[in-house]
């Protein structure tokens, strides 16, 4: 019998040899983020005349942009992460190794939140640049890293059922969306407040939703991530 | 096993007697309300067939938890007749919505926390339907749908509550009038009949639909089952 | 080493196995043969614990799958017609992913030993998006054997390979095999298998309808063995 520390220490390691194998993989081909960063720069090309972003229009609109821009470029990178380990039957090499299945699913997440994070920290002075404004608050990175895990947790889940079904790739983005739509609002409703510097009370409600999510999908997924990939 | 049971016979009629006399309390008995007129009768409806699509919900969120534990086929099939019906009721629940909507706001669609709570519902069970088609494999199909049915009964609940939480943020078509320019009124006593009489009688023929489809899944469960010993 | 008893595996309402039952020996190294659809593929993939029985008893180096699967997982190597490397990595780079994922001591002295022992030890610097097919399916051995697992199970490792390629893949699985592992292969190259195996299994509609030992084989090939295996 494997003694608690013992079976937590592999765990760790499990995961983070994922990471790491994700990251190592991605520093030699960098599609993902490449593509990934391309696309989030061509969408807030698209706003651009689509809403034409003047000032007066650019308050209101900023977060919507942002997120949006996140969640369309989140999705090819949640694709991608998950394609990788399905094409070569990968997906079957690590359910082969003596570790927990979500060990799996955690450094997946791990590591397609870090590719994601990095394209929205890249974003955010590019969307700066364009508009002479300055994006570096505190309080929006908290929202950014608060809605990109619960985002990244169920995008996970859902894509590591969508590349073992017929349609792949097309499927994420319609099984996705209508099920992250409470993480949408509530991350919009932070961004805005902070970015119109309302006063943290009003702020308050919409984080603490945010937080809860997190918690609530991080836990649903852990608990149904093995139905998803065992037979 | 092959003709239909007789209390489900009996079910069927009597969903339908139900379905006759809702219908009269509903378009005949209860008064006509003094500010919207006629069009607040599709209230009685609405209502209660929005009652439906959320028995159906809860369904199929309880039956996919069951197949998960344990794994058997028969809770698959509860569960595609509770999201079929479910996404039925919850459609005729909108387009009665819309009814209302445009003599009364003078609008077909409102933002309203509901409404659009019921519309994304619709999504997810489209999207349902479509991961389902993506997969060969039964038993592979059947964790799928049930894994999708209870996230999407996580994550319902709380957009209806974020809706309503940031509804700021919302295009509000109707202004903060009074609630009675809002399409709220009171109801009557002859009103409360017909729509209490409408949740029942809705909430027999979901029970009607329900045991039908089920009994239809099983036995087409059965005819696949003869073809494959057929074929072997 | 291998004890199966009573498999069944249903996909939905299709029976794919059908009450097998197979036993190896600690050593042996069984050639499972069987036409196309008779279910090879499926029971490597019960026997490598990535699906679950429906019904049986399926035992592995004396543990029981699936409730003690860890055990078995860590004493198992699986090789199948998909290489299960990572193309943007080098092959000492997914090897020693996977000798991190198996908790391994020692793990470069291991690493370079199984990759002298596949023959790609000046290789191991490049990418395996620039491998051969066969090149590739030896680091696929690589991987399976880098743990030093008691059982291995082999499904088709031949497809998709030139001659020459399989001429070394021969080489690799003998040697692997020479180190007192059990073995279990599927193949439709009935010559090779027959360079290889002590023993052959006919797996025919569900079930083990014929084996036989290398001995037992007598003047006969495999090739004889095979068909009148499945003409009775």
């Amino acid at each position: 019998m494997k003694s608690p520390s013992l079976a937590r220490s592999s765990f760790l390691k499990a995961v983070a040899a994922i990471v790491q194998k994700d990251l190592a993989a991605e520093y030699r081909s960098r599609e993902l983020l490449s593509s990934m960063m391309v696309f989030a720069l061509l969408v807030i090309f698209i706003f651009n005349y689509a809403l034409n972003l003047e000032p007066s229009v650019r308050a209101k609109v900023t977060a919507g942009v942002l997120w949006v821009t996140f969640v369309f470029a989140g999705t090819i990178g949640l694709n991608r992460s998950m394609a990788v380990e399905k094409d070569r039957g990968c997906l079957d090499g690590l359910l082969l190794a003596p570790v927990d299945r979500t060990a799996i699913f955690f450094g997946k997440v791990i590591s397609t939140l870090i590719f994601m994070l990095l394209v929205e920290v890249i974003m955010l002075p590019f969307y700066g640049l364009f508009y002479n404004v300055n994006l570096f608050n505190p309080g929006l990175l908290l929202v950014m890293l608060l809605g990109s895990i619960g985002y990244v947790v169920v995008g996970t889940l859902l894509s590591s059922m969508a590349v073992q079904t017929r349609t792949r790739d097309i499927l994420l983005p319609i099984i996705l969306f209508p099920i992250i739509i409470p993480i949408l609002l509530s991350a919009l409703d932070a961004s805005n407040g902070f970015l119109n510097n309302l006063e943290f009370d009003l702020i308050q409600p919409a984080l603490g939703l945010l937080v809860a999510l997190d918690v609530i999908f991080t836990a649903v997924s852990f608990m149904v991530f093995d139905y998803v990939v065992e037979e | 096993m092959q003709t239909k049971p007789k209390a489900l016979l009996a079910l069927d009629v009597v969903s339908l007697i139900l379905l006759a006399i809702s219908t009269y309390l509903a378009l005949v008995f209860a008064p006509t309300e003094a500010i919207m007129g006629d069009v607040q009768r599709v209230f009685y409806f609405h209502v209660a067939t929005a009652w439906v699509g959320m028995l159906g919900f809860v369904a199929a969120g309880v039956a996919g938890i069951v197949y998960l534990r344990t794994q058997n086929l028969k809770w698959d099939i509860i569960e595609i007749a509770a999201v079929e019906i479910s996404l039925v009721f919850f459609f005729i629940t909108i387009v009665l919505g819309s009814i209302w909507a445009r003599p009364v706001w003078n609008t077909w669609w409102t933002w309203d926390p509901r409404l659009t709570t019921a519309a994304i519902t619709e999504l997810i069970y489209i999207a349902y339907f479509m991961l389902r088609q993506g997969i060969e494999d039964p038993d592979r199909r059947a964790r799928f749908g049930a894994v999708y049915t209870l996230i999407g009964a996580v994550s319902v609940p709380i957009t209806f509550m974020a809706i309503r939480l940031f509804r700021t943020i919302h295009p509000v078509v109707i202004g903060t009038q009074s609630a009675a320019a809002q399409g709220g009124f009171a109801m009557t006593g002859d009103m409360k009949v017909a729509f209490f009489f409408a949740l029942f009688a809705f909430t027999v023929i979901f029970i009607d639909l329900f045991w039908n489809r089920i009994r239809m899944g099983n036995l087409a469960a059965k005819v696949e089952q003869l073809r494959l010993k057929i074929s072997q | 080493m291998i004890e199966v008893r009573k498999l069944v595996k249903r996909f939905g309402l299709k029976t794919i196995l059908r009450g097998l039952d197979f036993d190896v020996q600690p050593g042996e190294f069984v050639a499972l043969l069987g036409p196309n659809g008779a279910g090879k593929t499926t029971f490597l993939r019960i026997l490598s614990s990535l699906s679950r029985p429906s019904l049986g008893e399926v035992k592995i180096a004396g543990y029981a799958l699936p409730s003690q699967a860890a055990a078995v997982r860590a004493r198992l190597g699986v090789v199948s017609h998909m290489p299960l490397l990572y193309a943007d990595l080098t092959a000492e780079e997914n090897l020693r992913f996977y000798a991190r994922l198996y908790g391994l001591q020692n793990q470069e002295p291991r690493i370079t030993e199984v990759l002298q022992m596949v023959g790609l030890d000046n290789r191991r610097r490049d990418l395996v998006r620039t491998f051969s097919r066969g090149m590739q399916q030896r680091l696929a051995i690589g991987r399976a054997v880098l743990h030093d697992p008691d059982v291995m199970l082999f499904d088709e490792p031949y497809t998709g390979l030139d001659q020459d390629a399989s001429t070394m893949l021969d080489e690799v699985l003998k040697s692997v095999a020479s180190q007192g592992r059990t073995v279990v292969m599927t193949s439709h190259d009935l010559a090779r298998s027959e360079d290889l195996a002590t023993r052959f299994d006919v797996l025919s509609r569900g079930v083990i309808t014929a084996s036989t030992s290398r001995e037992g084989l007598g003047s006969s090939n495999v090739l004889a063995f095979y068909k009148q295996a499945l003409n009775t």
